[in-house]
């Protein structure tokens, strides 16, 4: 750090207080917005060069931003919004990152104090607005108190299940000097419990030496731990040779390319994934939370398994699905108990059981779930990336998506050999997500390759970051899979709703490769499958931002697919016929 | 399969108690939580945006200097939701302790409340007789009204609001319940 941090306390204003405590935390980049309620603190930042601040172009955008940071690099990321209007366009980011349990601070300027209540202009009741779309929150009334509390929202939104918290700081707090005490001074109480109850853990050993037929069923929880969870996994999963899956949010935590991987499971998830949770005797549930993304029809989940938990929060335990032998804990902490606690026992497997059981994993893996009809004349979006995957795979590379068919495509078709590189937004399904979080991955990692996968409708929704791409130099790639329709809409509305294509029609496109010169950046645009690698390529080996408008079959729908209100075992597989595969009563849920 | 007895949950993370059963059962929790502004509105924002009941929620600070108040909420919900319930209470920042008095032993719940009754003749001396009956107090009399103070069970201030309301009870108020474990013990 710089001569300027030398002094870490004593008076100051609210303003520098709050650069200092960035500094304190070991904050170097965020994202944000300024306004009048933020002013103080933007003279601050303009007056020191330890923190950089990305200005982007819609406060949403910062947050997503910051999330992409958070979730590339295992550190919290910061936004900085102003008061009214700026607070609440970081609604939908706060609510994805406390969905997603992406670990997020929000700094918010608000009116002065004497004039909160007032309707003062720009006034909004941020933390009313903002408490149930973050972990916790704080309206700072005396700048005495703002230190303290700035620790403590890193505290909190980095300890037990992370999440995102928001500080509200009226002007004349921002303006007014008071003591500052360092990070110590924060108060100490909030410590969820991260070690498992022995008992829990020797009981899981216990039932993973008779199991027959286990598996693992992982999620973000254990990416959120940290790396050492990752590698714990790795260890554990190639002791056993049990079989694992992962959420969507989990992908990366176990390799790809792992032996024992089955890919994702869940709705659009591997025949063999979900047939293996279907069938499976033992379900050992690390870090992800039985979302009904995953567990299709509940009463029809997994029928003849005993299933345990480890979360770190005792709110996901019991919550959705019963549980035979819940863990609370760290999903690293209890790992290592769990692979002392096996070891300690001998290590046993029921070796000719899970012999079996690789059998049978081998013939539904054999149904090759994940082929599709290939053409010569137009791009398959599988295809695209097929090919995007290949040529990117021995990269130093981190992929964003937006929501929607390509979202899942991208989950199926690209392989995450390590934690941290996959950011999507999987709890909330926020469109306008990608784009955004891919500048703060690239900010976060500037020599490293980043492609935001996207459909043209997400991209859309926040595409002035182009501003910020540019602005910054971030050679952010946006791979839009153009479909020209709402093809996740579509293609329920083709299953769901007698084929009546409501407004899911992507009209009156921009011309992206004009719009990405608009903006001073590269523009590509590619229809034939033949000419896909070169241009891949050329996307590649351009060192700056590029929109790659990639214009695939307009009517593909993704496959394998659990409809709403089915079992795991009911699956829709690619070109089977789809004709009255969903119930009414499936339409009702979403 | 855990081989934990089953009871309380107070000092244990774990749930404890079978959660199968379809069954809504009453429960009486004791949430101490620090008194910062807002942490009301978290409490009740958790039931009404995860669509629990509340029966009854009381709320004072008890501990002036500390800044801890303590909410007594009377809820029902099936053992599972129950759980749910406790868990996602304990998940808001600024609260210390969920207490589920239900399990954890007998308790004594109390509510107080207020009735006005208006009357002549042998209502108001019936009235009268019954306030003794049920060790309601008079706090507020004219020649024609009184105001009665009861404390009791909520199922007692029901029953004495029950056998006002034809002698002419016309304003109630109830402050909802408060709730202790019996015994020397404190588990708070
Ligand atoms: C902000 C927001 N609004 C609406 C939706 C509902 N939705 C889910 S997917 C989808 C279509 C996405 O279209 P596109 O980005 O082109 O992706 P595609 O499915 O075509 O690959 C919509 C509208 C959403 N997830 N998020
Ligand atoms: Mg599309």
């Amino acid at each position: 750090m710089t001569g300027q941090t030398e002094q870490t306390g004593g008076q100051m204003t609210g303003a520098k207080m709050v650069v200092q405590a960035l500094r304190d935390q070991g904050v170097d980049t965020v994202f944000g917005y300024p306004g009048g309620a933020v002013l103080p603190i933007y003279d601050e930042l303009f007056q020191q060069n330890d923190i950089r601040h990305v200005l982007v172009r819609h406060e949403q955008g910062a947050i997503h931003a910051a999330e992409g940071y958070a979730r590339s690099t295992g550190k919290p990321g910061v936004a900085i919004v102003t008061s009214g209007p700026g607070a609440t366009n970081a609604v939908t980011g706060l609510t994805d990152a406390l969905l997603d349990s992406i670990p997020i601070v929000v700094l918010s300027g608000q009116v002065p104090t004497f004039m909160i209540g007032s309707d003062a202009f720009q006034e909004a009741d941020t933390v009313g607005i903002t408490r149930p779309c973050t972990k916790h929150n704080w309206l700072v009334k005396e700048t005495d108190r703002l230190g303290s509390t700035l620790h403590e929202a890193f505290h909190v939104a980095t300890q037990g299940r992370p999440g995102p918290v928001l500080v509200d700081i009226p002007k004349d707090v921002q303006f007014a000097t008071g003591s500052y005490g360092g990070k110590e001074t924060r108060s100490t109480r909030y410590a969820p419990p991260v070690k498992g109850d022995a008992a829990a853990i020797e009981a899981l050993a216990r039932a993973m030496e008779t199991a027959r037929r286990p598996i693992f069923y992982t999620g973000g929880g254990v990416i959120n731990s940290g790396p050492e969870a990752s590698k714990l996994l790795r260890d554990l999963v190639e002791a056993t040779g049990f079989p694992i899956t992962s959420t969507l949010m989990g992908l990366g935590a176990y390799p790809a390319s792992g032996e024992q991987w089955l890919g994702m499971l869940g709705m659009h998830g591997l025949y063999e994934a979900n047939m293996a949770m279907h069938g499976c005797d033992l379900m050992i549930c690390i870090g992800a939370r039985f979302d009904d993304r995953i567990t299709g029809r509940i009463d029809a989940f997994s029928p003849n398994s005993t299933r345990a938990h480890i979360d770190i929060d005792p709110s996901s335990l019991n919550k959705v699905i019963r549980t035979d032998i819940p863990i609370i804990g760290d999903v690293a902490e209890v790992l290592k108990e769990l692979l002392g606690a096996w070891s300690a026992r001998g290590r046993k497997t029921d070796r000719e059981g899970l012999a079996q059981w690789q059998a049978q994993i081998n013939e539904w893996r054999a149904k090759d779930c994940l082929a599709f009809r290939n053409s010569d004349k137009v791009i398959k979006p599988q295809y695209a990336l097929q090919r995007l995957e290949a040529l990117t795979k021995d990269r130093d590379r981190y992929i964003t998506t937006e929501v929607g068919q390509h979202q899942m495509w991208a989950a199926q078709y690209l392989g995450f050999e390590a934690p941290n590189r996959w950011m999507t937004s999987g709890g909330l399904g926020t469109m306008g997500y990608g784009f955004p979080a891919s500048v703060g991955v690239q900010m976060a990692h500037p020599d490293s390759l980043v492609i935001n996968v996207a459909g043209e409708a997400s991209w859309l929704m926040n595409m002035q970051e182009m501003g910020t791409a540019v602005q910054y130099r971030l050679p952010v790639k946006q791979f839009i899979l153009n479909n020209e329709r709402l093809g996740m809409v579509r293609q329920w509305q083709e299953l769901l709703h007698g084929e009546r294509y409501s407004q899911s029609w992507s009209e009156a496109l921009p011309d992206f490769v004009k719009l990405a010169e608009a903006f001073g950046a590269k523009g590509i645009i590619c229809k034939d499958p033949a000419d896909l690698d070169d241009a891949i390529m050329e996307m590649l080996d351009h060192d700056g931002p590029v929109i790659f408008d990639c214009l695939v079959e307009k009517h593909e729908n993704c496959f394998p697919m659990i409809p709403s209100g089915k079992a795991h075992n009911e699956m829709l597989m690619g070109e089977v016929s789809t004709a009255h595969a969903i119930e009414a009563g499936g339409a009702v849920l979403v | 399969m855990l081989n934990i007895k089953a009871g309380s949950t107070s000092h244990s993370a774990y749930n404890l108690r079978s959660v199968y059963s379809d069954v809504e059962e009453r429960h009486t929790l004791a949430v101490i939580v620090e008194n910062e502004p807002g942490v009301l509105a978290r409490v009740i924002g958790l039931f009404s945006g995860r669509g629990y009941n509340i029966e009854s929620l009381t709320v004072a600070e008890i501990d002036h200097t500390g800044h801890m108040s303590r909410i007594t909420l009377v809820t029902s919900g099936t053992p599972q939701v129950i759980e749910q319930i406790k868990a996602q209470l304990g998940r808001i920042v600024p609260v210390h302790e969920v207490h589920d008095l239900t399990v954890e032993g007998a308790t004594v719940e109390r509510e107080l409340a207020l009735f006005k009754v208006r009357g002549e003749g042998e209502h108001r001396v019936e009235a009268l007789r019954l306030a003794d009956i049920f060790r309601a107090n008079v706090v507020d009399s004219t020649l024609e009204s009184f105001v009665f103070e009861i404390t009791g069970t909520p199922e007692k201030i029901d029953a004495f609001a029950d056998l006002m309301r034809p002698l002419g009870l016309i304003e109630l108020a109830r402050t909802g319940v408060a709730a202790l474990s019996r015994g020397p013990d404190s588990r708070v």
